[in-house]
C-alpha cells in the first residue's frame, strides 16, 4: 500500500473542473513534483492534500487513514507556500518554534529541535533576525526549517522556488533536495518549471487542465512521453503530424510531409498518428544519408550550444548542435538532416487532427 | 520645471492656508492678549493666560476628565473594533459589502442627530429606563445623562467605524496565507487570531487609535448634549469662554494647551509602539 494515495480526486468551482479525476500513489520517502501548465489545478491539488480546500469528490489516503474527516489543523503535514507566509512579527526562532508550541513541546527539547531545524538549513547565526531583515533565499529556507521541525509525514511545497532568481534558485534546488534527504520525508512539490521538476524528482506527475497526463521518473517523462502534451511541456521537441502506415515487432513505417520515415515499434494501430523528436537528436549530414533536406532560417547562439530553425517538407525542426568551436551553419544554408529510428516517438494523433 | 509641483498643489496649498493655518495662527496669537470686562480685548502678549489654565485645578480637573474619556472611548473602540474588522475581513464578498454598509452607514448621519437619539435613549423618562421600569427591574431611573459613561458610550458608538476600517486596512495588507501556515501547524482558530492576526493588526490599531483619540479628546457635540454644563469637557469650556464669558483670549489659550496637549501624548504614543515592534513592523 503506496504512503499517500490520490483516488478520483476531482474539484469544481461552478463549471471550472480545478481538478479532474486525479489518481496517484507516492512511496515513503519520495520526492514527487506535481507539473503542469498555470492553472491547471496543481495548487489545487495540493490544499486538498493540505487540507485547506474539501475535495468534490474522491478520496486521499495517508499512512493508510482516510484524510476527509481530519481537518488541517490536526493533519500534522509541513507546508512551504509559495510567498513563505512568514511570520513578520516573530523572529526565525519563534517562527519555527511555533509549531513545536502547538505541540506542547518545551525547554530544552524545544531549544535542541529548533536549533537542529535552522542548523539544517544553514541559519543558525541568523536566529535572532526578524524575516522583513532576511533575503528571498534565506526567507525560503527560514520556511522550510518551520515545515521541517515539526517532522511531518508529508511536506508540501508550492512552488517553493518560483520567488528566487535564476542563480540563487539553482543552489537552492540542490539545497531543497540535499534537506530533504537528509530529514528523509515524503515530499510532494508543485512546479510548473520543467527543468526543476526533471532536477529534483524521483517521479513527476503531469497534469493539464486538471487531468493528468503522465506519472513516471524525470528520465521516462522526457524519453518517453506518452502524449503530444507531455513531449511538448517537458524539454524542447520537434511535433508533426504523420501516418502511421504499418508496424512490427522490430519497427514501424510513417510518412510526414510526403517524406517516408522509419520509428520504432509502434503501439498504435495503424492511421493518424504524431511524431516527436527532440532537437538534440538530429544531426546534420551530408545529402545522401539526410532523411529530410531544409533552409536554415534562424540562428541562436546559446554559449555551450547552437539552435537551429530549419525551414523543411515536414515543417520547421529546431536542432540543437553542441558547440564544438567551429564554424556553424549560417542563415539561407541548405542542410540535410539525420536521425536515429529509435529515437523517433511516435504518439497518438491530436483530437481532430488529420494526415 | 521645478516650479511645476508647486503650482499644481498651489489651490490645495492655498486650502489648506486659509482654512486651517491662518485661524490656527490667529488663535495662538489671541492666546497671548489680555482680556478685561470694561476694555475686551487688550492686544498684549503675555503668559498670563497659560499661567490661569495651568496654575487653576479648575482646569486640570477639566483636562483630566477630557483625557480620561477620550482613553475610555479610544479602548472600547479598539476592543469592538478589533473584532468587528476581523469578522469583516472573513466574511464572503457578498456579505462584507452589506456589512461594510452597515459599519459605515452611521458616519452618514450628522453627529448632532446621533447625539440626540442617544439623548432620547438615555435620559431619567428615556427609552432605556422607562423600559426598565415598565419590566420592574429597577424603581428609580439609573442616572446616565449628564454622565461621563454616557458621553463614553456615545462617542464610541461615533467613532467605532474609524477603528474598524484602519484595523481592517491593516488586515488585508498581511499576508492570508500566513494563517493556513499557523493551522497547518496546529494552531487551533483562538490561537491563529491571538497569536498570528493580531499583532500583525498592531499597526491599525496604532492607526485606529490616535484617529479616535484626538477626535475623542477635541469633540464637542457629543459631550455638549450629553454632559451640558454638568460634565464639562475642555471643547465646551472654550466654547464657554468664547462665547458666554467672552473671554476669547484664555478660550483660545485652552484651545492651544488642549492642541499642544494632544500633539504630544500622540507623538509619545508612536514612539512607544514604534520602539516595541518598530524592528518587526516595517
Ligand atoms: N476559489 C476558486 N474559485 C473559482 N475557481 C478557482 C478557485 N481556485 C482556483 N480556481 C480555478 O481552478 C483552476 C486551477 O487553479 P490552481 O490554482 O490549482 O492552478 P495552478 O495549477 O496552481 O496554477 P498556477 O501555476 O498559476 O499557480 C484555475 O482555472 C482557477 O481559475
Ligand atoms: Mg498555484
Amino acid at each position: 500500500m503506496a504512503f499517500l494515495v490520490l483516488d478520483g480526486l476531482t474539484k469544481t468551482y461552478g463549471e471550472v473542473r480545478a481538478v479532474d479525476s486525479l489518481s496517484c500513489t507516492v512511496e515513503k520517502g519520495e520526492f514527487v513534483s506535481l507539473l503542469g501548465p498555470s492553472g491547471c489545478g496543481k495548487t489545487t491539488t495540493l490544499q486538498m492534500i493540505a487540507g485547506f480546500e474539501t475535495p468534490t469528490s474522491g478520496r486521499i489516503e495517508l499512512a493508510g487513514r482516510n484524510l476527509a474527516s481530519i481537518p488541517a489543523r490536526q493533519r500534522g503535514l509541513g507546508i512551504v507556500f509559495q510567498t513563505y507566509a512568514l511570520f513578520m512579527h516573530m523572529t526565525v526562532r519563534e517562527n519555527v518554534s511555533f509549531g513545536l508550541e502547538m505541540r506542547k513541546v518545551s525547554g530544552r527539547e524545544l531549544k535542541t529541535r529548533v536549533d537542529r531545524a535552522l542548523e539544517m538549513v544553514h541559519l543558525g547565526a541568523l536566529a535572532d533576525r526578524y524575516p522583513r531583515a532576511m533575503s528571498g533565499g534565506q526567507r525560503q529556507r527560514v520556511a522550510l526549517a518551520r515545515a521541517l521541525v515539526i517532522e511531518p509525514e508529508l511536506l508540501l511545497l508550492d512552488e517553493p522556488l518560483s520567488n528566487l532568481d535564476a542563480k540563487l534558485r539553482e543552489e537552492m534546488q540542490l539545497e531543497l533536495r540535499r534537506i530533504q534527504r537528509e530529514a528523509g520525508v515524503t515530499t510532494v512539490m508543485v512546479t510548473h518549471d520543467q527543468s526543476e521538476a526533471l532536477a529534483m524528482s524521483d517521479r513527476v506527475v503531469v497534469m493539464n487542465g486538471g487531468r493528468l497526463q503522465q506519472v513516471d521518473s524525470p528520465f521516462d517523462v522526457y524519453e518517453t512521453p506518452k502524449s503530444s502534451f507531455v513531449s511538448t511541456f517537458l524539454g524542447k521537441s520537434n511535433n508533426f503530424a504523420a501516418r502511421l502506415e504499418s508496424t512490427t515487432d522490430t519497427g514501424s513505417v510513417l510518412t510526414s510531409g510526403g517524406i517516408t520515415l522509419s520509428g520504432p515499434r509502434a503501439s498504435l494501430l495503424p492511421g493518424a498518428a504524431e511524431i516527436a523528436i527532440r532537437p538534440e537528436r538530429i544531426e546534420l549530414t551530408g545529402p545522401e544519408q539526410g532523411i529530410v533536406s531544409g533552409t536554415v532560417r534562424e540562428r541562436i547562439f546559446l554559449g555551450a550550444q547552437w539552435m537551429l530553425a530549419i525551414e523543411t517538407a515536414m515543417g520547421e525542426f529546431l536542432v540543437a548542435r553542441r558547440n564544438s568551436g567551429n564554424r556553424e551553419a549560417d542563415i539561407g544554408d541548405t542542410v540535410h538532416l539525420v536521425w536515429a529510428p529509435q529515437d523517433l516517438r511516435i504518439l497518438p494523433a491530436k483530437e481532430g487532427a488529420r494526415s | 520645471m521645478s516650479a511645476r509641483p508647486w503650482l499644481m498643489s498651489a489651490p490645495a496649498l492655498i486650502l489648506f492656508g486659509v482654512l486651517l493655518l491662518v485661524p490656527l495662527g490667529m488663535t495662538f496669537v489671541l492666546s497671548f492678549n489680555a482680556f478685561d470686562f470694561y476694555e475686551g480685548i487688550i492686544p498684549t502678549t503675555g503668559l498670563a493666560n497659560y499661567a490661569d489654565v495651568l496654575g487653576d485645578s479648575y482646569y486640570w480637573e477639566i483636562f483630566g476628565r477630557t483625557f480620561g474619556i477620550a482613553l475610555a472611548t479610544t479602548a472600547i473602540c479598539a476592543l469592538i473594533g478589533v473584532p468587528q474588522a476581523y469578522i469583516l475581513y472573513r466574511l464572503s464578498p457578498v456579505w462584507r459589502s452589506v456589512v461594510v454598509l452597515i459599519v459605515i452607514g452611521p458616519l452618514l448621519i450628522s453627529v448632532v442627530v446621533r447625539t440626540l437619539g442617544w439623548a432620547i435613549l438615555l435620559g431619567n423618562r428615556g427609552v432605556i429606563n422607562t423600559a426598565l421600569k415598565d419590566w420592574g427591574l429597577i424603581e428609580r431611573p439609573i442616572k446616565m445623562m449628564y454622565t461621563e459613561g454616557g458621553i463614553v458610550l456615545a462617542l464610541v458608538h461615533v467613532f467605532v467605524p474609524f477603528m474598524v476600517l484602519a484595523v481592517w486596512a491593516a488586515l488585508q495588507r498581511k499576508d492570508p496565507s500566513t494563517e493556513a501556515a499557523a493551522e497547518s501547524l496546529g494552531a487551533s482558530p483562538f490561537t491563529v487570531f491571538r497569536r498570528i492576526v493580531l499583532p500583525q493588526t498592531v499597526p491599525g490599531i496604532l492607526s485606529g487609535s490616535l484617529i479616535v483619540f484626538s477626535m475623542a479628546a477635541s469633540s464637542f457635540a457629543t459631550p455638549a448634549i450629553l454632559g451640558g454644563r454638568r460634565v464639562k469637557v475642555v471643547a465646551t469650556t472654550v466654547y464657554d469662554e468664547f462665547m458666554n464669558t467672552l473671554n476669547w483670549p484664555l478660550g483660545a489659550a485652552i484651545a492651544v494647551t488642549l492642541l499642544v496637549a494632544v500633539m504630544i501624548i500622540m507623538i509619545t504614543w508612536n514612539r512607544l509602539v514604534e520602539r516595541r515592534y518598530g524592528e518587526a513592523l516595517q
